[in-house]
């Protein structure tokens, strides 16, 4: 569904990707990895054309998708720091995000909305919002249009135990819809029984992409975190 | 677009510094006009502040609003969303909210107080104005990716525009004394919004003096129908060419 | 007073005159261009002195009318006298003569005679008034007249250029001449003196002409009252008298280089109070005047109100009232032998603390710029900018610049009513 090849980007002398390929399908749930500044999150923005590589190209469903906007009405992203203008209400920033993706066909998904019990205090102020309740709503939009493709920045960062549960339940029903979800943590203890597949990137490189249950058979380990420390260590 | 337009417009609203800018205005302009017992001299007051503190605000309050909204940037961006579509509908909620202030906190007590030529002309440059300085914000922003560099570099250029500029000009006309430089004038003043803003109030408020200058400039070309929609386009082109020049560079930023 | 007593008796001299003739015998001729009296030429040649002519209906062409005795002239519903661009159309030889109600058009144009619409000729106590003049040379012309009254007429032409044009209402060495509710529009001056002395003019309207609205030259004692100068070419220009005094007069909206709201140039010994400048490039310019009382006028929205050069003396500007005027006082001198006291300056930020209504801190009418912008024209481009801003409170700060005594030592805090 989403192919990246030979993806290089370079900030001014920091490379922050060199040459990536990876090939992400439906139904998979992929969990990338890696030590701070190896390059999640500049993949992720090039995948949502935040960021424009400077060689390599990227596929959407078999089309490029520089210079194409279309295809990011099939994404759902939920930011690592999710900010909104600060007088805008809950409310006003759903409406908007309705209004902006006006997708008739597509019956919405308010379902974490209520999960997150955020339709109790619809008019506060986005700028008067805890750092927790703003990954909400930022949780709440990534679902809110049932999208193909679910990309999660850090998505429990700054969550309660509670909200993580719903937030990581909602995520494995979307995932048995068939759906692809790519997701960054550096909580490796939380994607343990989510996640299919496994990217581990380090400075800027792809060092592998298997499935877990491949990782587990390679590295011996039962839970993903021993198997990437695992990892870590051999690369040492 | 229109629906970006209208939530930044909303989110803007009620933003406290264009409420704070609101206010300011218009307690200047009301008490000008209240302590001065004739309006001319309240229009004279109120010029500075059009010239000199309009385009401050507008620049570095519109800098900051754009550093600040880098995170909503981000989010719109990662919508399916033309990225030319999202800058021109924060260029336009930034410029017509603070184009609203100053229409609420200054042009309507102009009007009221000082009805005529001159203030219309004044509230109209004042629009101009910010909508230029709005421009060259988020051409500043979008340049550098650093804030307190951003706001710097927007404050630098405000200084530029507003005092900096005249300077050198003056220095030239001095320097150059013996050699026409009533063409040369006329360049230099198409090379800054604010001269051509000056001049046009000018034209509305000194135009006996202006008319009698020994100096034809005024007459021949800032003087007539031509002239005047002549400099409003120069003005106008000072706030298309750093839209312009914002949008291709925010097409290609990396947030 | 005395003017206006002579003035008086004057009129009541006319009237004596004419209701005198017509009780003792006069008779009354009617022309009318069916006839049987074609021509007003005709007429007079026929009447005696005293007598009245109706000039009825119609439009009557014919060479120059000349009237030789005291006549009783009047048009019934407006007759037309066409001078056929040929002719001059009607001259004056005698005292007492009264023309009224004509329209009176076409007169001959030359560029070395003086041609004019009617001229008045060593005669005393002539009234024309209530006359429409359209495309004439000279209008109305009087020399060597005493005592004459020339009143509401309305005197148009279409000038284009100084040099082919004429003057409105043209008085050469004449005295006690009275000039009322005219209006002229469209001439080279609209009203010109040359050595007329005693006279007064009031109550005209003169616009739009190319020249001057009012121009004079040796004319000593005269008076100007209620006059409006408006949008003339050069404005109004007087010089080389003395004893003028001008009331209540509005000069207003003469632009450009060399236009003035009133130039004065060798004037002495005279007035000029109550009128109203406004919106000229310069209100007053004064060269070479000396004791001219300039007081209670308003000064209104003009490039410069007053330039006074350097060759003034003793002139006094007080109580006067500026306002929104783009520079106050220029001058090209930096000695200043001419004194400013009791006017509002609307740009004065001084204070008031013994609250008499005279600011505690001198007030100086002349601004930097205007010495920069006297010097270096071109810098006017930067008038009101933040950086001229600068050096003017610079200068006021530490002067230096402008001329030390040129200065209000008692501007008022208000404006006069």
């Amino acid at each position: 569904m989403i192919i990246a090849t030979n993806v290089t980007k370079k900030f001014s002398k920091l490379t922050a990707l060199d040459n990536v390929s990876v090939s992400c399908n439906k139904g998979q749930a992929i969990s990338l990895i890696g030590p701070n500044g190896s390059g999640k999150t500049t993949l992720i923005k090039c995948l949502l054309g935040m960021v424009v590589p400077d060689s390599g190209f990227i596929t959407f469903n078999k089309k490029n998708i520089a210079h194409n906007w279309q295809y990011r009405s099939a994404i759902g992203y939920m930011p690592q720091i999710g900010r909104y203008p600060e007088n805008m209400t809950i409310a006003q920033v759903l409406d908007m995000m309705k209004d902006i993706r006006k997708q008739k066909a597509v019956q919405l998904d308010e379902e974490l909305i209520y999960l997150f019990k955020l339709d109790g205090m619809m008019n506060k102020r986005m700028g008067t919002l805890s750092g927790g309740t703003r990954q909400k709503v930022s949780a709440s939009l990534a679902f809110l249009f049932d999208p193909e493709v679910l990309i999660l920045d850090e998505p429990t960062a700054g969550l309660d135990p509670l909200s993580t549960e719903i937030l990581k339940e909602k995520i494995r029903k979307e995932k048995q819809q068939g759906k692809l979800i790519m997701i960054t943590s550096h909580i490796l203890s939380d994607l343990d029984d989510i996640i299919t597949e496994v990217i581990y990137m380090e400075e800027g490189r792809l060092k592998f992409h298997k499935s877990l249950s491949q990782l587990q058979l390679d590295t011996g380990e039962k839970t993903l975190s021993r198997a990437i420390a695992h990892v870590m260590q051999a690369g040492l | 677009m229109k629906k970006i337009i209208k939530y930044v417009l909303l989110d803007l609203l009620r933003n406290r510094i264009i409420i704070a800018y609101t206010i300011f205005l218009a307690v200047i302009s009301l008490s000008v006009f209240n302590l001065e017992d004739n309006p001319s001299k309240g229009i004279l007051s109120l010029l500075n502040l059009v010239l000199i503190i309009v385009p401050l605000v507008s620049v570095v309050f519109s800098t900051i609003y754009v550093y600040n909204a880098a995170e909503f940037i981000e989010l719109l961006v990662s919508q399916p969303l033309r990225r030319v579509n999202i800058w021109l509908s924060i260029f336009t909620g930034l410029a017509s909210s603070v184009c609203m202030a100053f229409l609420v906190g200054c042009g309507i007590p102009v009007l009221i107080y000082a009805p005529g030529d001159t203030g219309l002309m004044m509230t109209a440059m004042g629009l101009l104005l910010t909508i230029v300085f709005v421009a060259i914000a988020l051409l500043a922003s979008v340049l550098t990716r650093d804030k307190a560099k951003g706001i710097g570099v927007a404050i630098l250029l405000w200084f530029y525009f507003t005092l900096i500029f005249d300077g050198i000009v003056l220095f030239l006309l001095f320097q150059f004394m013996d050699y026409p430089m009533e063409k040369p004038m006329i360049v230099f003043s198409c090379l800054n919004p604010v001269d051509l803003a000056r001049i046009l109030i000018l034209l509305k408020m000194d135009i006996s003096a202006l008319m009698g200058a020994t100096s034809a400039i005024f007459r021949d070309f800032f003087g007539n129908q031509w002239g005047i929609a002549a400099t409003i386009s120069i003005m106008l082109a000072w706030a298309i060419m750093p839209l312009w020049w914002s949008v291709r560079k925010f097409n290609r930023k990396d947030l | 007073m005395t003017l206006f007593n002579n003035y008086m008796k004057n009129l009541s001299l006319v009237a004596c005159l004419i209701v005198c003739t017509i009780t003792a015998n006069a008779k009354t001729w009617v022309v009318r261009p069916a006839g049987p009296l074609k021509w007003l030429q005709e007429a007079i040649d026929n009447a005696r002195p005293g007598d009245t002519i109706l000039v009825e209906k119609g439009v009557y062409r014919q060479p120059t009318i000349v009237v030789n005795k005291p006549l009783y002239i009047k048009g019934i519903d407006c007759p037309v006298l066409d001078g056929q661009k040929k002719y001059e159309i009607m001259d004056i030889k005698s005292d007492g003569v009264v023309v009224e109600g004509f329209v009176i058009v076409h007169s001959g144009y030359s560029s070395y005679n003086d041609i004019a619409a009617i001229r008045i000729i060593n005669s005393r106590l002539v009234i024309i008034r209530n006359n429409k003049f359209d495309d004439t040379f000279f209008g109305i012309y009087s020399q060597h007249a005493v005592n004459c009254t020339i009143a509401g007429n309305t005197l148009h032409s279409n000038a284009v250029n100084e040099i082919t044009s004429a003057n409105g209402i043209h008085c050469w060495k004449s005295d006690s001449m009275q000039i009322i509710n005219n209006t002229i529009s469209g001439h080279r001056d609209g009203i010109y003196f040359e050595f007329v002395t005693n006279s007064q003019i009031k109550k005209n309207i003169s616009t739009g002409n190319v020249r001057y609205g009012l121009h004079f030259m040796f004319s000593n004692d005269d008076l100007y009252e209620g006059n409006l100068f408006k949008n003339n070419g050069a404005g109004v220009a007087v010089m080389f008298s003395k004893g003028v005094t001008m009331l209540r007069n509005t000069f207003s909206e003469n632009w450009g280089g060399a236009a003035y709201g009133i130039l004065l140039k060798e004037i002495s010994d005279s007035h000029i109070q109550h009128n109203r400048f406004i919106r000229n490039t310069t209100g007053i310019f004064m060269e070479g005047t000396n004791r001219i009382k300039v007081e209670q006028n308003v000064f209104d929205n003009n490039g410069w109100a007053l330039k006074i050069q350097a060759s003034c003396n003793d002139n006094t500007v007080t109580g006067n009232n500026f306002i929104g005027n783009s520079f106050d006082v220029a001058t090209n001198g930096t000695l200043v032998l001419n004194s400013f006291t009791n006017n509002y300056w609307d740009k004065y930020e001084g204070y008031d603390l013994n609250r008499d209504g005279i600011g505690d801190v001198p007030y100086r009418p002349v601004s930097v710029y205007a010495m920069i912008a006297e010097r270096n024209p071109v810098t006017m481009m930067l008038f009101r900018s933040f950086i001229t801003g600068l050096l003017d409170k610079a200068e006021k700060t530490i002067p230096g610049f402008i001329p030390e005594n040129l200065k209000d030592d008692r501007p008022k805090m208000k404006a006069f009513k």
